[in-house]
């Protein structure tokens, strides 16, 4: 049987779905980015631990479909080990390349992933009093 | 890993007796019925024994039988050819809000063309109330089309009440029954039906098959132009071995229907009190009662379909999060929706469509894992209370 999931999902889309990596809500988090729309299905959560402006852990919690699921497990992936500014580098893009890519329909699934990112950094800054570098304003997600 | 498919609705097996019964016109029958000689003439024969298997299934005759490409091609049909052929009369049609696809979205085609469409609400279970139907008669109503029973949630609709009202009010009455005929007693007579889809592979026959059943007298445009087959009302050369194979499963769903049912509900019932009983925080969506003896439909809060059925698909059980049509649209289900769901609920359903090939031992796989992938995703669900995700 191809697990190829409803809407064509690459393998490592499923591998993620199927053992999601980091997550759980984290213990005294020093970011925390909370997205997403109830009335399209999805609302993702993403935990960062930072240390010396590194990026030390991750964990994520996401209602939401197999891309939701995917896209969050691995932007908590990539995140670790990268500065709270290298971290807004990540684009939605990258995450969904380095997943294997996600069905066009899908797409805006890892978009979800970039704003938790965007705002657990952002809420970074905020708990340590200090403003954001330009350019990290959160639009909210709507389909 | 032994496939449980438990996703009848979406499609069917084909039986082993209807790929036997085609197999001939693949190969040696391979005759244009349209044709004089004898090669084409042989083929005839077989598609107007088909014509009459499938008047059988629906109490109809054989000569009100047109076959098309499946229930799709039938529901846009009797909407569309309605519509045409009597906007002399008026212009308005009554269905409603849990249709199908395919006639809802040939009715919002209708309304771009100067049609007015009344959508009828349902109560929670999904049910129309006939009342609602009379009341939206207006003197330009020419159609009311009402499903048999819901693809989704299972929820079996009045037909015959409905049917009743349309003929007293002289009105055109058509009913989808893409999901009953064959797994229910389905008789346009005592439906009042005027018109009646039937599809092919949700009875164990070929997909690409299925037919409109139209009422002698009844006036209809046709959706293709060409030539004389199906009396002049459905041209395209025929799919002989479809036909043949969609024929040979409406014969054996006539015959095997009763026990069938009966053995069907006591997997359904199974399946739904154990997982009700199992996983808190579920509902049963539709009708408690008055439900298709193959479905179960059932929400699971805080969590959400496409995860859901992604891990059952890891453990081999093939499930759908509504109709397999909308499965790649985000939209959560129009027909949840119309039952008063909120779009949370709607997100975290999940159908099982039993069938034929169903037996005891897929309940029980499907017993044992559900329980344990809810709890999985809940687990990393933020909409879960904590006591939920344990
Ligand atoms: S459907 Fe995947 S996040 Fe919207």
């Amino acid at each position: 049987m191809t697990h190829s999931g409803p809407a064509a999902y690459s393998p490592l889309v499923i591998d993620h779905v199927k053992n999601p990596r980091n997550i759980g809500e984290m213990d005294r988090p020093d970011g925390v980015g909370r997205v997403g729309n109830p009335v399209c299905g999805d609302v993702m959560e993403l935990y960062i631990r930072v240390k010396d402006r590194i990026i030390t852990d991750a964990s994520f919690k996401t209602f939401g479909c197999g891309a939701a699921i995917a896209t969050s497990s691995m932007v908590t992936e990539m995140v670790k080990g990268k500065t709270v500014d290298e971290a807004l580098e990540i684009s939605n893009k990258a995450v969904a390349e380095a997943l294997g890519g996600l069905p066009p329909v899908k797409m805006h699934c890892s978009v979800l992933a970039e704003e938790a990112l965007k705002k657990a950094v952002e809420n970074y800054y905020e708990r340590r009093g200090e403003k954001p570098p330009f350019g990290t304003a959160v639009k909210e997600h709507h389909h | 890993m032994k496939l449980v498919y438990l996703d009848n609705a979406a499609t069917t097996p084909v039986d082993p007796r209807v790929k036997g019964a085609m197999l001939p016109y693949l190969e040696d029958h391979f005759g244009n019925p349209s044709s004089v000689h004898s090669a084409g003439q042989a083929v005839r024969h077989a598609v107007e024994e088909a014509r009459g298997s499938v008047a059988a299934l629906i109490g109809g005759r054989a000569d009100e039988i047109y076959f098309t490409s499946g229930g799709t091609e039938a529901d846009n049909w009797a909407l569309k050819g309605t519509a045409w052929a009597k906007s002399d009369k008026g212009n308005h049609i009554i269905t409603t809000s849990v249709e199908h696809h395919a006639v809802i979205e040939a009715c919002h085609y209708l309304s771009k063309h100067g049609f007015e469409i009344t959508l009828l609400p349902v109560d929670r279970y999904g049910m129309v109330d006939p009342e609602d139907v009379s009341k939206a008669v207006t003197p330009k109503t020419i159609l009311i089309s009402v499903m048999h029973a819901n693809n989704e949630i299972g929820t079996i609709q009045p037909v015959a009440e409905i049917g009743k009202i349309a003929r007293e009010r002289g009105v055109l009455f058509h009913v989808d029954a893409v999901q009953t005929a064959g797994h229910l007693p389905v008789n346009v007579n005592s439906l009042n039906a005027d018109m009646l889809s039937v599809s092919g592979h949700k009875l164990y026959g070929p997909k690409g098959t299925g037919a409109l059943y139209i009422r002698k007298g009844t006036r209809i445009d046709s959706l293709l132009s060409g030539g004389s087959q199906e009396r002049g009302k459905r041209p395209g050369t025929e799919n002989v071995p479809g036909i043949v194979g969609f024929g040979k499963a409406a014969d054996i769903a006539r015959t095997e229907m009763a026990a069938e049912t009966e053995r069907l509900y006591l997997l359904r019932d199974r399946l739904s009190s154990e997982l009700l009983d199992r996983i808190p925080d579920s509902q049963l969506n539709g009708h408690p009662a008055v439900r298709l003896p193959n479905n179960v439909n059932i929400s699971f809060s805080y969590v959400e379909g496409e995860s859901l059925v992604l891990n059952l698909d890891f453990e081999g059980i093939c499930a759908s999060t509504g109709s397999a049509c909308s499965s790649s649209s985000l939209e959560p289900s129009h027909v949840l929706l119309a039952c008063g769901k909120i779009a949370e609920e709607a997100h975290g359903s999940l159908r099982f469509s039993l069938g034929k090939f169903t037996r005891d031992s897929d309940i029980d796989a499907v017993i044992e894992a559900l329980p344990r992938i809810v709890k999985k995703l809940r687990a990393m669900s933020p909409l879960a209370p904590r006591a939920a995700a344990r």
